[in-house]
C-alpha cells in the first residue's frame, strides 16, 4: 500500500506504523461523572468496519506526523489522507 | 458409511462405485432447538459435540459459503499446548487431548501427526522466559523439554547456530504438539455431526438476527427465516460484521495474517520449529513443501490477502534461522482474516442477548483450539454455564480486569 501524505507525497507503508480507529483522537473526559464505562468503550472497543475506515497512521520512519487515512478494509483502496493534527483541530481541540 | 481398512477393501473390489456423500445437504427446516452460525472447524465442531456430548437433536450449522473455506483451511495446521497462563492453558491441554483422541472419535483421518514443536532461543533471558513456560506447562501434563544448543544440533543440524546477532541457545520442547490436516478436521466433523443428525446448511448468510424483548428468536438469512431456541456464532475473522448485526460492538480488530508453502521438497524438517529472534515458523507438510509464516500484516483489513512488507519479513526470518530455504521457491501465498482481541485472548461467552452466544477472537491461534472451542461452547450453549476450563474468556474482561494478557502487550490488538 502507498499512502498519500498530505505534506511529503507518496509514501510506501512500510515507513508508517498502524495504531487504529481513528476515534482514539477522541480520548474521553476524565472528570466526567461516567469516565471509567466511557474509557473501557474508548480503549476496547472498536466498529471494526468491513469496507470505509478511518484510521490513525504514524509516520515512524518519516517525519513523525500521525495522519488519518481513510481506507476501505475490504480492498485496501486509499480514499484519503489528512494530518491528524488539522483533524484534530476541526473538532474544536485546541492542540 | 463407516470408513475403515475392510471398507476400502470392498470399495476396491467393485471399482470404487459404492462411496457415498460424506454429509447431506438438507433443506433448512423453519426451527431448531439451536443454530450454530459459521461452517468452519469450531462452528462444525460445536455441532458435533451439542449432538455427540449433549444429544440435541434439533441443530443446524449455517454456512455463507462451503464448509471449511474460511480460515480452518487457510492455517499452518499447527497443534500445541504451549501458553503459560492459567486462563489459556488448561484450555489448551483440554484441546490436545481431544486432538489426541480426535480420529478415533470422529472415524476420520484427520492426520494428526504429534511431531513436536521447537521453540527455539537466543538468549539467556529468554531461555529463562522458557523454562518457566515449561513449568507452567507442566503443571497441566501437557509436557516440556528445555534443551540445550547440542539437543537443538541434534535434531536440526542445519539451523543458522553461529550467527553473530542471534545464536541458538536452546529451545523449548513441545512433543505433543505437532500438525493436523487443517481440511479434514473440517470435514471429519461435519461427517461427524451429520451422522447424529445435525442440519449442514451451506451457501446460507446470516443477514439479521430477529431480536424481541431482549430475547434471540431466530435469525433471517439468505435461504428465509429460520427460528431457534439458542444461536450460537462463531465465524471468527467476520465476528464484527456478524455481531454489528445484532447491535454489539466488540474489543475484536480484523487483521490478515499471510502464509507461505514451498514447492514440494525430500523429507527435511520432521518437526515445527520456531524462531526466537523474529517472528518466523516452519514446518513441513506430508507433500513436502515447507509451510511457513510470521506477523500479521498490522492495519484493519478483511481482505484475504496482504502487502509486500510482511512478506519481505517473514522471507528473512526464514533466511537468518534456516539458511537452506533461499533454495527453496514459493509455489503458494495466501492471506487469511483473523479477529485480533484485546489482548490476544479468545471469547466464549454469552451476550447481553438471551439465547445468543459468541464464539471469537481467536487470533491467529484458532486451528489448534479448534476441538476445545467446539467442546465448550457446545457446553456452555447446552448448559448456559461456561466449561471450568474457559470460565476466564469472558467478553467483559476488560470491565473486570481480568485480561489474559499472554504477551503483555495490552489493548493493541496488532502486536499480539
Amino acid at each position: 500500500m502507498i499512502i498519500n501524505h498530505p505534506l511529503l507525497g507518496p509514501r510506501d507503508t512500510s515507513e508508517f506504523t498502524y495504531l487504529g480507529d481513528a476515534s482514539l483522537i477522541n480520548r474521553p473526559d476524565w472528570q466526567s461523572d461516567t469516565a471509567a464505562p466511557e474509557f473501557h468503550d474508548y480503549l476496547y472497543l472498536r466498529d471494526n468496519p468491513a469496507g470505509t475506515h478511518r484510521e490513525l497512521w504514524f509516520h515512524e520512519q518519516g517525519d513523525r506526523s500521525w495522519l488519518v487515512v481513510t481506507r476501505n478494509t475490504l480492498t485496501h483502496e486509499i480514499l484519503a489522507t489528512e494530518l491528524a493534527r488539522d483533524v484534530a483541530r476541526k473538532t474544536g481541540r485546541g492542540k | 458409511m463407516r470408513y475403515s481398512a475392510l471398507a476400502i477393501m470392498r470399495q476396491v473390489l467393485n471399482g470404487h462405485r459404492g462411496w457415498t456423500p460424506a454429509w447431506r445437504d438438507p433443506e433448512p427446516q423453519s426451527n431448531y432447538d439451536f443454530i450454530v452460525i459459521g461452517g468452519g472447524g469450531h462452528g462444525l465442531a460445536t455441532a458435533y459435540y451439542l449432538a455427540s456430548e449433549h444429544k440435541a437433536a434439533r441443530v443446524a450449522v449455517l454456512e455463507k459459503g462451503w464448509i471449511g473455506g474460511g480460515n480452518v483451511g487457510r492455517n499452518t495446521t499447527i497443534i500445541r499446548a504451549n501458553y503459560m497462563l492459567d486462563g489459556n492453558q488448561p484450555f489448551y491441554e483440554l484441546s490436545l487431548k481431544l486432538w489426541e483422541n480426535l480420529e478415533q472419535d470422529l472415524n476420520y483421518n484427520a492426520m494428526v501427526s504429534q511431531r513436536g514443536i521447537l521453540n527455539l532461543c537466543h538468549t539467556d533471558a529468554q531461555r529463562d522466559a522458557y523454562r518457566r513456560r515449561g513449568n507452567a506447562m507442566m503443571f497441566t501434563g501437557s509436557g516440556a523439554e528445555l534443551l540445550d544448543t547440542e539437543g537443538v544440533r541434534a535434531m536440526y543440524p542445519y539451523l543458522n547456530f553461529d550467527d553473530a546477532r542471534f545464536p541458538i541457545k536452546g529451545g523449548l520442547l513441545h512433543r505433543r504438539g505437532g500438525t493436523a490436516r487443517h481440511d479434514g478436521v473440517a470435514w471429519g466433523y461435519a461427517r461427524a455431526a451429520d451422522q447424529r443428525g445435525v442440519d449442514i446448511i451451506q451457501n446460507c448468510e446470516v443477514k439479521g438476527f430477529r431480536i424481541e424483548n431482549g430475547k434471540v428468536l431466530g435469525v433471517e438469512t439468505t435461504r428465509g427465516y429460520i427460528g431457534a431456541k439458542k444461536v450460537g456464532v462463531a465465524v471468527a475473522g467476520s465476528s464484527g460484521r456478524v455481531m454489528a448485526q445484532a447491535g454489539m460492538r466488540l474489543p475484536i480488530e480484523s487483521h490478515v495474517l499471510q502464509a507461505f508453502v514451498s514447492e514440494g521438497l525430500k523429507p527435511v524438517l520432521d518437526g515445527v520449529i520456531t524462531y526466537g529472534a523474529g517472528h518466523f515458523y516452519v514446518s513441513q507438510s506430508d507433500k513436502g513443501g515447507l509451510v511457513f509464516g510470521g506477523d500479521i500484516d498490522g492495519y484493519n483489513t478483511y481482505a484475504q490477502r496482504g502487502n509486500l512488507p510482511v512478506v519481505e519479513d517473514v522471507a528473512e526470518g526464514g533466511m537468518s534461522l534456516m539458511p537452506m530455504i533461499g533454495r527453496a521457491r514459493l509455489l503458494r501465498m495466501w492471506g487469511g482474516v483473523m479477529d485480533m482481541s484485546m489482548d490476544g485472548s479468545p471469547f466464549i461467552d454469552r451476550t447481553g442477548i438471551d439465547g445468543l452466544f459468541f464464539n471469537g477472537g481467536w487470533c491467529y491461534g484458532g486451528f489448534k483450539a479448534t476441538p476445545a472451542s467446539g467442546f465448550c461452547f457446545a457446553h456452555l450453549m447446552a448448559t448456559e454455564r461456561p466449561h471450568e476450563v474457559a470460565t476466564a474468556f469472558r467478553l467483559d474482561r476488560f470491565k473486570t480486569g481480568r485480561m489474559i494478557d499472554e504477551k503483555g502487550m495490552g489493548a493493541q490488538p496488532n502486536l499480539h
